[in-house]
């Protein structure tokens, strides 16, 4: 009964924070805040989601000693480390080639990034 | 089917929906970065949901396939930043 409420919880925040993320990224206004949005608050619901199972199939193979569920855990786990390392750096590298292909924020006037490198 | 395969396939669908309001960015994206920041978006939203299906039914080959997803839209996303930076500049 424990484990039910422990994997709400887990997946209560991960579904909460995936929602907030994909309603950023329909109702921001240009590709920066979007970015912001979206990048950071899948990530963090994904992890959440993630542990959810992590924390389900420790307790499973802990009860029952099925090694289909430490299994199930590890590849989890590796799973989560790809989700971690892998979503920055793409949104990073998104974030720079949407400056430079010139793509500006919205009612911005100056772009001080461009006139540092003009120097 | 335990008891757990509803705790589990509930969010997997809830996360399903919000693919779609990311695909509606996709459609509508005035620029090119919007459209690749929704993908992206997609891209984590389907290894998240993998990996709750994978717990529902109890199988370790979905989430060997998300780890693969993962990986590969990462190359994707990159390539096409690399692609949206253009030439190199003198």
């Amino acid at each position: 009964m424990g484990i039910k409420i422990v994997l709400g919880i887990f997946l209560g925040i991960g579904v909460i924070f995936n929602c907030l993320g994909s309603l950023g990224l329909l109702r921001f206004p240009d590709v920066y805040t979007r970015l912001h949005a979206s990048t950071k608050a899948t990530t963090f619901g994904s992890i959440f989601t993630s542990l959810a199972v992590i924390v389900y199939s420790l307790s499973r193979w802990s009860s029952i000693g099925d090694s289909k569920f430490i299994v199930l855990a590890l590849h989890t786990i590796i799973a989560l480390i790809f989700l971690i390392i892998t979503n920055p750096t793409g949104a990073h590298a998104i974030a720079r080639a949407a400056h430079r292909s010139g793509v500006m924020p919205k009612r911005a006037v100056i772009d001080q990034l461009k006139e540092v490198k003009l120097k | 089917m335990n008891e757990f395969f509803k705790i589990f396939i509930i969010p997997g669908g809830l996360l399903l929906i919000f693919m779609l309001i990311a695909l509606i960015r996709l459609i509508l994206g005035p620029t090119t970065p919007d459209r690749v920041v929704a993908l992206d978006t997609i891209n984590t939203l389907v290894v998240a949901g993998m990996i709750l299906v994978g717990a529902a039914y109890e199988e370790v080959i979905y989430i060997d396939v998300a780890i693969v997803y993962a990986l590969l839209s990462y190359i994707g996303t990159l390539y096409v930043a690399k692609y949206l930076e253009g030439g190199p500049r003198e």
